[in-house]
């Protein structure tokens, strides 16, 4: 690495004379950058420094004074518990579940809004609105529709006559869960029809013109034109819903917090449980390490297949 | 290239500046350390965090700050508030940076946050006399290891209120709600003739609130949280008993079903709204079941039931005011606790809680402001259940929580659950 740095940097020496404007311009910017870079290092890169630190430490209170060096010991620990392992099972069907609506929604939503139609403005402004509220108060709305006595859900359910009496939807552990990812999905969708609204917006019209003139039908010019080309989007859109979904937290925490019997514990609240409520911030610490892991593994799997996918189109 | 250059070496430079600055003062892995609290100069800005539930409302706190700052010029009290159940999490958080004075705490903290450094010991400023004047049942809320780290905020437990149309609609009394049983045949009553389709309706979500309405009817049964080691032992016969009872109320269809989802404000609300005729909640709850812009019922409160023990002990819910150990202004929020807990301001307040003074209790005039709690609190008082005062409870509490809540869902049988989650518990308790 030192090395070649060194080089690199000899290299640039002898082209000095040339580059001098540029030499200035890199230095404005990292001033200009400087501010920004600041509040990175102090909110992001010092807080991730210390929690790998604290990791390896046993800590039991916020302002413990004793904290024995214990290596590994809390990840181990994490990995040989049975709370941990089907916190991370709920939170990948969350990650798999909501990602799939989303997706699948998301681009039905997209092909509509990208349709030719009189008032699109208005159609995109109305879509975009669930995206716009604040997570906790999506919560608190759909905490209300779900209500056993007064809620929306079981008000429309029994008006069309599906129930006879109202049902009592968040109590029970793997119901509760998949109404939690329901509530997430529609406010997350329209993220995702937009991202790929403007991956569609992007592909050229002669590209479907020339698939007419080939005479291909609907599904052949969605797999052959559309789906290539939107792949790009898709991709970055995986990416990041899922490592939004892996870290899913506030929609649980005023939603369920956790219940019933664990049953929508997500390993974000498994962590927040742990690190705060029961004041292990060794423990807490090793696992969001895990979960930084986990994150990184489904990405790189993800970038990975995008990149084969373009590959067998060449 | 040359930007990249230059910002990637200066990157580098900050970084390692950085991280010699973290090794450096870097001698705690957690960068903060206990004890840089100070006395203060009894002057200033007394930050204090509070809940938002039973108890004081903000507007009660608020009066009461504003006759504390005409008293104490020199001192002003900023309030927070929050949700009891974000109130643990957040005295935890914020107590390295000591943002604030004065934190309200639960009976079950006092173990965990003194043996952890979080509030201050308060025993040098504790007045002896306190000791005599204080009810001998609230004295020791806020005590750990012989030493006080708080000031009782007044006597506290679980009642059971009830609907008193609904009961005399089914032609029953007061005297037919004494027992558990008799609570049980009452709810038969109302739910065949219509009144309401779950007569009884809990705070069993999983929450602490869960802990309470189980300790009450772990009391009913004779049984305790633990023997006299400290070794947890609900799975007995008494625990398994209290257990299987919760579960039996669900399946007859007397418990509502959506119980396992509610807190003690859904409880409230669904007697409140005449959808339920019973249920267990805290001292101030009578005064938003009697209020008519939240009520639209009659309610009536009573003891808790007696179970098949012949007991019925009231779960010790009491809270306490402490200092946070990290407060640089303990001296002043001294003298706002004294205040807050003084028996003029808790006897101003009756309606919101009972006092820790026992020469309340005797005052006529006083009494006769909040009869029917007075009459219940007698009780209520004298024997009380105590949820285990140990270090790691929360860990306990939510072991507890989990596995009573998969008996109630009917993934596992009583005895399971709870052998369950006194095997888990007891690891915790020795870890």
């Amino acid at each position: 690495m030192a090395v070649a740095t060194a080089t690199k940097s000899t290299g640039n020496r002898i082209a000095r004379p040339r580059r001098n404007g540029l030499e200035r311009q890199g230095r404005l910017a990292f001033w200009l950058l400087l501010p920004a870079f600041l509040a990175v290092f102090g909110v992001i890169v010092y807080p991730m420094f210390r929690t790998l630190l604290i990791s390896l430490f046993e800590v039991k209170s916020a302002v413990a004074t004793v904290t024995p060096f214990v290596g590994l010991d809390n990840y181990i620990q994490a990995l040989s518990s049975s709370g941990f392992w089907s916190a991370m099972g709920r939170t990948l069907y969350f990650t798999l579940m909501s990602t799939s609506i989303e997706l699948v929604v998301g681009l039905v939503i997209a092909w509509l809004l990208n349709a030719r139609i009189r008032g699109r403005w208005l159609l995109r402004a109305i879509v975009v609105l669930p995206w716009a509220l604040p997570t906790i108060v999506n919560a608190a709305m759909w905490k209300g529709i779900y209500n056993a006595q007064y809620g929306a859900l079981n008000g429309l359910l029994s008006q069309v006559g599906l129930i006879d009496q109202y049902q009592t939807w968040l109590s029970d552990p793997f119901t509760a869960l998949n109404f939690l990812i329901v509530a997430d999905a529609w406010k997350t969708t329209p993220l995702v029809a937009f991202f790929l609204l403007a991956g569609l917006t992007a592909i050229p019209h002669e590209l479907y013109e020339a698939a007419r003139v080939d005479r291909a039908g609907w599904f052949r010019t969605f797999r052959s034109v559309t789906l290539p080309l939107l792949a790009p989007s898709i991709a970055l859109v995986l990416v990041l819903r899922t490592v939004e979904a892996v870290k899913v937290f506030d929609i649980v925490y005023a939603m369920t917090r956790g219940g019933p019997a664990n049953g929508t514990q997500t390993i974000s609240y498994y962590t927040y449980v742990t690190a705060f409520s029961e004041q292990n911030y060794g423990l807490g610490s090793a696992i969001s390490y895990l979960i930084v892991i986990v994150i990184i593994a489904l990405s790189a799997l993800y970038l990975r297949l995008l990149r084969r996918s373009e590959m067998s189109l060449l | 290239m040359n930007t990249n250059r230059a910002v990637r070496r200066s990157t580098a430079a900050v970084a390692a500046v950085a991280s010699l600055v973290l090794t450096v003062t870097g001698c705690s892995v957690t960068g903060v350390t206990a004890g840089e609290g100070s006395a203060g100069d009894g002057t200033g800005t007394v930050n204090a965090l509070f809940m938002k539930q039973a108890g004081y409302t903000e507007e009660d706190y608020a009066a009461i700050i504003e006759d504390f700052e005409a008293e104490h010029p020199d001192i002003t009290v900023e309030p927070t508030f929050v949700s009891y159940e974000a109130l643990h999490d957040k005295i935890v958080t914020s107590a390295p940076s000591g943002s604030y004075d004065v934190v309200l705490i639960d009976v079950i903290w006092p173990a965990e946050f003194a043996s952890k450094g979080i509030i201050a010991d308060l025993t040098d400023r504790f007045p002896a006399e306190w000791e005599d004047e204080m009810l001998p049942g609230v004295l020791p809320t806020a005590e750990y290891q012989d030493r006080y780290y708080g000031v009782p905020n007044g006597p506290a437990t679980k009642f059971f209120y009830f609907n008193r149309d609904m009961v005399a609609a089914v032609g029953a009394s007061e005297a037919d709600l004494e027992t558990w049983d008799g609570v049980l045949d009452v709810a038969r009553r109302i739910k065949a003739d219509g009144l309401s389709e779950y007569p009884i309706a809990w705070s069993w979500a999983q929450a602490e609130a869960l802990i309470c309405d189980y300790a009450q009817l772990l009391g009913a049964f004779g049984g305790e949280f633990t023997d006299d080691d400290g070794k947890l032992i609900i799975n007995d016969e008494a625990g398994v008993a209290a257990l299987e009872w919760m579960m039996a109320t669900l399946e007859e269809g007397l418990s509502n079903p959506a119980s396992t989802t509610f807190l003690e404000d859904d409880v409230s609300k669904a007697m409140a709204q005449g959808q339920t005729a019973f249920g267990l909640n805290w001292d101030s709850t009578l005064r938003d079941l009697q209020d008519p812009t939240i009520s639209s019922i009659s309610a009536g409160v009573l003891p808790t039931p007696v179970g098949p023990s012949g007991e019925r002990p009231g779960v010790n819910g009491a809270m306490a005011y402490s200092i946070g150990a990290n407060s640089k202004n303990q001296d002043a929020a001294w003298e706002f606790i004294s205040y807050l807990t003084s028996r003029e301001v808790q006897e101003q307040y009756i309606g919101a809680g009972l006092p820790n003074w026992t020469d309340s209790y005797s005052d006529e005039e006083l009494v006769a402001t909040n009869p029917e709690i007075f009459a219940v609190a007698e009780d209520a008082y004298d024997a009380s259940i105590v949820r285990p005062a140990v270090p790691n409870y929360s860990s306990v509490s939510q072991i507890i929580q989990v596995e009573l809540q998969r008996a109630l869902l009917g993934e596992k049988s009583a005895q399971q659950a709870l052998d369950d989650a006194v095997a888990a518990a007891n690891e915790s308790l020795e870890g």
